[in-house]
């Protein structure tokens, strides 16, 4: 029978599937941050259970820390509680930990694809949504919650119900000007928040080959917001190059047992799909959400559309109320909206090639009056990387904030945050009412995008400049 | 986890789609390494004024919810972030049913992990029971899991589907984790098989 990908790599983890029961997988990798494990360590103590596989665990710490004056204890009381709770949860337990203070630290899905914790054919977890981003290496990865991290932890399995198959496919070239982001955002715009619910996306196409590791870790972080449990690249010869090498990847022999293993993973010819979505690269303009979720999206080019602009009640409503949100006019020009703040950053847009798109774009320039832009790199090693290339200096001259590693802004847990009615250029994943700080407004772009716009004050049609 | 059983309860009326578990539960109360006292934070940016008072506009601070323990929402409820700190939240509130067209995937397990019985109706059911609420506010609905079955006054009532698995752990107030362990042998093997086919994970 022909196999997807999917399929193949549910079939190897099958551990138990019995009649009345959902079937356990099995778990390969699992990532872990402080906000989402500490009631499960809880809960492994207190029903006197043990972690079975501690080297199957690389843990961080990253969506409260700051990202500056990183030297001094950290001001949130409650905060520091936390990352006190998971050094000391990571310790008792034996578990590799990337505190605040290693040079390894860094967002959780940066961080994980730099020391080669994820391979292919893998299955990874994470209490946390955007695991989806190691789809990227061809590997089943999904977030769960802090019950399934106990349930990780102290079985290495977790009931699953088998996923339906949608194969997006992206034919054709993306336009020098569009990124791996604007390919994410025009395909939740295309099917919506829900259009992937029950689904494992697999991404293929010309414009998916093209994409570099860290652009296929972009699309696939955001499949979470097309609603997908996971998304799914096949490997090439891209993956392996840029596993070969690192910390935790395969050496000599069994490098080359692996390889033969990951060739064999990506989907049969011919192997059917419950759904096919097809898009034109070429046809997909730089994004810019305009609303509060991430399917209210539209290319720069568009006008903030009208409520009556929309054939059902639903959106017709979501919309009216996310223009009242945002502050926005309907058939206003996306290049009319001006902007008070940027940032640069996150698991989806922290990679080192996201602050050379964005640098290529800053340099020279200035950061428009009353804006404030501020770049996050993604890990410690991204930030020395750009350091190495000079791009701190180039954002530095331009006006920006060159911070420590976090989640920073994506959230805004750790005190980077919006207050109200301001409004952001963002490289984050979503647009949510509050989500960089209550009556905060979120506009997701691409970091060549937000760069632009950090000169101009408003949107800009990078394509024009 | 405490058993479901079958209730009475008042149904609250949430006619909002996609509300995602950043409204929820605002990131602001995540940093607690505690697994309760979440359910005053429920709805925090929408349910109270900048002064911390009730905001009276907010659905839910309506007299006649006040005790509900069914909550009525519009499509892809609790999209979004994989935080469990939402269904804690809802369930530390008193709600112990939602009932919506659908909810996003890990928020939807995740409810089921914290005793949250999560039905999935059509869009008409949906639309027939959000007009019965909204006509009479206060209006208590039935649930009753082990038949499958909702009761309205209005005769919107209705048989749904459950996974028999997901059923049964409600219904018994079981825990995953014990139910996965009596696998172990079967885990044992697995791991012995998984050594010998790709020895790379294990070096």
């Amino acid at each position: 029978m022909k196999k997807t990908m999917y399929e193949k790599i549910w079939d190897s983890h099958l551990v138990v599937d019995v009649e009345g029961q959902a079937p356990l997988i099995y778990v390969d990798r699992h990532l872990m941050h402080e906000v989402t494990s500490p009631q499960a360590f809880e809960g492994l103590k207190i029903s006197g259970r043990k972690v079975r596989n501690p080297h199957s665990i690389l843990a961080t710490m990253d969506h409260c820390v700051p990202t500056k004056n990183r030297n001094l204890p950290i001001a949130d009381l409650i905060a520091r509680k936390q990352i006190e709770t998971m050094a000391e949860n990571c310790l008792e337990n034996g578990l590799n930990l990337y505190d605040m203070k290693s040079p390894n630290n860094g967002v959780i899905h940066v961080v994980v694809p730099e020391h080669g914790f994820v391979h292919p054919g893998m299955v990874v977890v994470c209490g946390d949504s955007h695991t989806a981003t190691h789809g990227a290496f061809g590997a089943l990865a999904f977030g769960i919650g802090t019950s399934e991290v106990e349930h990780v932890m102290a079985t290495q399995t977790l009931p699953q119900k088998k996923s339906k198959t949608m194969l997006v496919q992206v034919n054709g070239e993306l336009s020098k000007y569009s990124t791996a982001k604007d390919i994410a955002l025009a395909i939740i715009g295309k099917i919506g928040t829900a259009g992937g619910t029950g689904y494992v996306i697999e991404y293929a196409g010309d414009a998916i080959k093209a994409l570099s590791m860290e652009g296929r870790m972009t699309l696939c972080n955001m499949a979470i917001e097309a609603g997908a449990r996971a998304g799914l690249v096949a490997p090439d010869e891209k993956t392996y190059e840029y596993l070969n090498g690192k910390e935790f990847a395969p050496k000599s022999a069994l490098w080359e047992q692996a390889l033969a293993y990951w060739k064999s993973l990506p989907s049969d010819a011919g192997a059917e799909f419950d759904t096919v979505i097809t898009l034109n690269a070429a046809d997909i303009a730089p994004q810019v959400s305009w609303g509060t979720s991430p399917e209210q999206v539209i290319g720069v080019d568009a006008f903030v559309p009208a409520p009556e602009s929309f054939d059902n009640e639903g959106k017709r409503k979501a919309c009216e109320s996310a223009l009242a949100y945002m502050g926005l006019t309907p058939n206003m020009p996306i290049t009319d909206i001006k902007i008070d703040y940027v940032f640069i950053g996150s698991c989806t847009n922290g990679r080192i090639e996201d602050f050379r798109s964005a640098a290529e774009v800053a340099k020279g320039t200035k950061v428009a009056d009353g804006v404030t832009a501020i770049v996050v790199p993604g890990s410690y090693h991204v930030k020395e990387q750009a350091e190495k290339e000079g791009l701190d200096k180039i954002f530095i001259d331009a006006g920006w904030e060159w911070r420590e590693p976090g989640c920073s802004m994506c959230l805004a847990m750790n005190g980077d945050e919006l207050s109200k009615g301001q409004r952001c250029a963002s490289t984050s994943n979503r647009n949510f009412e509050g989500r960089q700080g209550k009556g905060g407004r979120t506009h997701l772009v691409s970091p060549a995008m937000a760069a632009a716009a950090a000169a101009a004050g408003h949107f800009v049609d990078i394509r024009n400049l | 986890m405490q058993p479901y059983t079958k209730h009475e309860s008042i149904a609250a009326l949430m006619n909002r789609s996609n509300v995602d578990t950043d409204q929820i539960i605002p990131k602001q109360f995540l940093k607690k390494v505690e697994r309760s006292g979440f359910g005053v934070h429920l709805f925090h940016d929408w349910r109270y004024n900048d002064d911390g008072s009730d905001n009276a506009e907010f659905e839910l601070n309506k007299p006649a919810f006040k005790g509900a323990k069914i909550l009525v929402a519009g499509d892809n409820f609790g999209c979004g972030s994989s935080r469990e700190h939402a269904p804690w939240a809802i369930a530390d509130y008193g709600f112990n049913t939602i009932i919506s067209t659908s909810y996003a995937d890990i928020f939807y397990n995740n409810c089921f992990k914290n005793g949250i019985l999560a039905i999935i109706v059509s869009q008409a059911q949906l639309d027939a029971l959000m007009a019965e609420i909204a006509a009479n506010e206060g209006v208590k609905f039935t649930v009753d899991l082990e038949n499958r079955q909702v009761t309205t006054p209005a005769g919107n009532g209705f048989t749904f589907e459950i996974d028999p698995f997901r059923q049964g752990n409600l219904l018994s107030g079981l825990d995953d984790i014990g139910l996965t362990l009596k696998h172990v042998d079967k885990i044992d093997q697995y791991e012995v098989q998984h050594k010998q086919n790709y020895p790379w994970l294990w070096a």
